[in-house]
């Protein structure tokens, strides 16, 4: 059942390079100050979360996301600041503490680690890790991330980083724990990996229809009830543009999701992205795209549909304009969310 | 040969998507993951409910096709004696993200299925599966005749192998195209055109005949001179 009056609604961006009126690009610098605008802006609109994620490829203009969120923190009142996401595991998670605990003192304690094991590789060999031991990185970093969330002393041995004894960690947040969720994509395993550690989860839907999540959430319940662990209400981001007018957010999202994830397709070898697949992806998938009001009935319909507690949705793919990426946000904040709401609150009286 | 147990090796992404399609197409079907029993038992019941989950040699044992769906860069860590004998359906690719450098998964100068027919000597090996997302497969997958139905490339150097197979795919909810060679899987691998694709059986048979002509293919021609 949905909680509408605590549902959380998002808005997370990777940090794409935003193109001139002209269509020339903008310096990544110019970029990275364009996101701390629209992360002012999303706060003036009541938006709950802005993301801000971590890539270290010429497509993206942030590398180092805390620093952005700083920035925003200090020209905004209420909107929690995370990570979308931090790639744990090429990270080292002494830092990540102190980086966030900073971030949570520079915002009155609004910083949220969003963990994952990210979808890029450059991380790896930039870091001096290697990629085939993926897993086992992520596990063991997860281990010590959780035991330095307690904010007490330290003690722990792995194979990837030096071992700790009696360490404490600084600074200390005033609340006595970093709120964090696990970035999760198609696997079961990692479904039960959250569980485990008792965090939040945030699903990446990037392709398909939403329902097919479903047992993917179902595992998440049954697992946390027989592991006795907490269960939390399901957070999902997913990509999206809004426009005014629904022929122009189709172009402008068609020309733009499809350069990034072909650009991402062809170092991966995927096929490019057919206009076929991104109508079924706009239609009943996973791309939040048209008039607010359509797009308010799609997100809607998932949240219903999961059962989510929280909404975020990936806005900038590919090279969009400083005004395409602000009128997007207004809409989201100002039409949007408040529609969804309406729309769920229609729903829950019918049932 | 008639199936009626589907063995599925690897209970990730796609293993339990295809466990899915098969127990709607009424096979009865065991699966494992590369641990223990309990490691999966819990996702097998909640996500695929039905489906046995059990242990390799347990899963090879009592079925009549055997489905690798584990990551490329482990295949070696089954004991190729154990699909001696086996029908066994390839739906492996070298995936950068689960299989690390190339190179030290796939020897470069032949197709990865080949690798994988030479590595499990005394089984018959047929591809397919392979080429269209996990996700695709679970959504896309309709009954025969379905004007929007998906079709699926199948290929291998055993005629009444990769038959078997292709009348099996026919009944997961797919049509095929069919080759009788394991060197043409790399016709589906990451690079081509069709790997990610999902097509109908029209499309698809035109991009293979045409193969030779897609920047892909042209590439494979050129290193194989
Ligand atoms: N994802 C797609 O869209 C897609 C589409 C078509 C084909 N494929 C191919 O299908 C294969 C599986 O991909 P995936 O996405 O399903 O990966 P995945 O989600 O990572 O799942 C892999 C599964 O294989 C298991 N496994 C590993 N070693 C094993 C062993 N020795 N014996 C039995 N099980 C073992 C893993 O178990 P543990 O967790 O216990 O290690 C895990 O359950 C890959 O080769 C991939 O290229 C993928």
């Amino acid at each position: 059942m949905v909680d509408i009056d605590h549902l959380e609604f998002g808005l997370e961006t990777f940090g794409d390079i935003v193109a001139n009126e002209d269509g020339s690009l903008q310096t990544a610098a110019q970029s990275i100050r364009q996101i701390v605008k629209e992360g002012q802006l999303a706060d003036e609109l009541g938006v709950t979360v802005f993301g801000v994620g971590e890539h270290h490829r010429p497509d993206y203009s942030v590398s180092s996301p805390e620093t952005v969120l700083a920035s925003i923190a200090a020209v905004t009142k209420n909107v929690k600041l995370a990570t979308a996401v931090t790639v744990l595991s090429s990270d080292d998670p002494v830092r990540v503490y102190e980086r966030f605990a900073t971030l949570d003192a520079l915002s009155n304690g609004r910083a949220q680690v969003m963990l994952g094991r990210g979808s890029f590789t450059e991380s790896f060999p930039l870091f001096g890790y290697d990629l085939t031991d993926y897993d086992d990185l992520f596990n063991e970093k997860l281990g010590l991330y959780d035991l330095l969330r307690t904010e007490k002393p330290v003690t722990w041995s792995g194979k990837f980083r030096a071992s700790l004894k009696d360490q404490e960690v600084y600074p200390k947040t005033e609340h006595g724990e970093l709120e964090t969720y696990i970035g999760i994509g198609g696997s079961p395993e990692s479904v039960i990996r959250a569980v485990k550690v008792g965090y939040k989860v945030i699903i990446a839907i990037i392709g398909g229809q939403a329902s097919r999540f479903k047992p993917y959430i179902d595992l998440y319940h049954a697992a946390a009830q027989q592991l006795d662990r907490p269960e939390f209400p399901i957070a999902v981001h997913s990509h999206g543009f809004i426009a005014d007018d629904e022929d122009e957010a189709l172009e402008v999202a068609f020309k733009n999701i499809k350069a990034n994830f072909d650009r991402i397709g062809l170092t991966r070898g995927w096929a490019p992205m057919s206009r076929e697949q991104f109508d079924g992806e706009t239609k009943v998938g996973s791309f939040y795209v048209g008039t607010p009001e359509r797009v308010a009935q799609r997100i809607a319909r998932t949240i219903d549909e999961l059962g989510l507690g929280r909404f975020d949705l990936v806005y900038g793919a590919g090279n969009q304009t400083a005004a395409q990426r602000e009128h997007m946000i207004e809409l989201y904040g100002g039409k949007v969310v408040p529609r969804v709401k309406e729309i769920l609150a229609e729903t829950a009286a019918v049932k | 040969m008639t199936i009626k147990r589907v063995g599925i090796l690897g209970a990730g992404k796609v293993g339990i998507v295809l466990a899915g399609l098969a127990l709607k197409a009424g096979y009865t079907v065991r699966i494992s993951g590369s641990g223990a029993v309990e490691k999966i038992a819990l996702t097998i019941k909640t996500m695929v409910p039905g489906a046995v989950a059990s242990e390799n040699a347990d899963v090879v044992a009592n079925s009549d096709i055997v489905i690798l769906a584990i990551p490329l860069s482990r295949y070696k860590n089954i004991d190729p004696a154990m699909l001696k004998g086996k029908l066994v359906i390839d739906a492996m690719n070298y995936w950068w993200e689960t299989d690390g450098i190339r190179e030290e998964v796939l020897d470069p100068s032949t197709t990865s299925s080949e690798q994988v027919q030479d590595y499990f000597q005394g089984a018959t090996i047929v591809k397919t599966f392979n080429h269209m997302g996990y996700h695709n497969l679970q959504e896309e997958a309709r009954p025969k005749g379905d004007p929007k139905r998906k079709a699926l490339f199948v290929t291998g150097d055993d005629h009444q192998a990769v038959d078997t197979v292709a009348a099996f795919v026919d009944s997961m909810g797919f049509d095929t195209v069919v080759h009788y060679s394991i060197a043409d899987g790399i016709m589906t691998e990451p690079g081509s055109p069709l790997f990610g694709a999902s097509l109908k059986r029209d499309e698809l048979a035109h991009i293979i005949d045409h193969f030779d002509e897609t920047e892909f293919g042209k590439k494979i021609a050129a290193k194989q001179l």
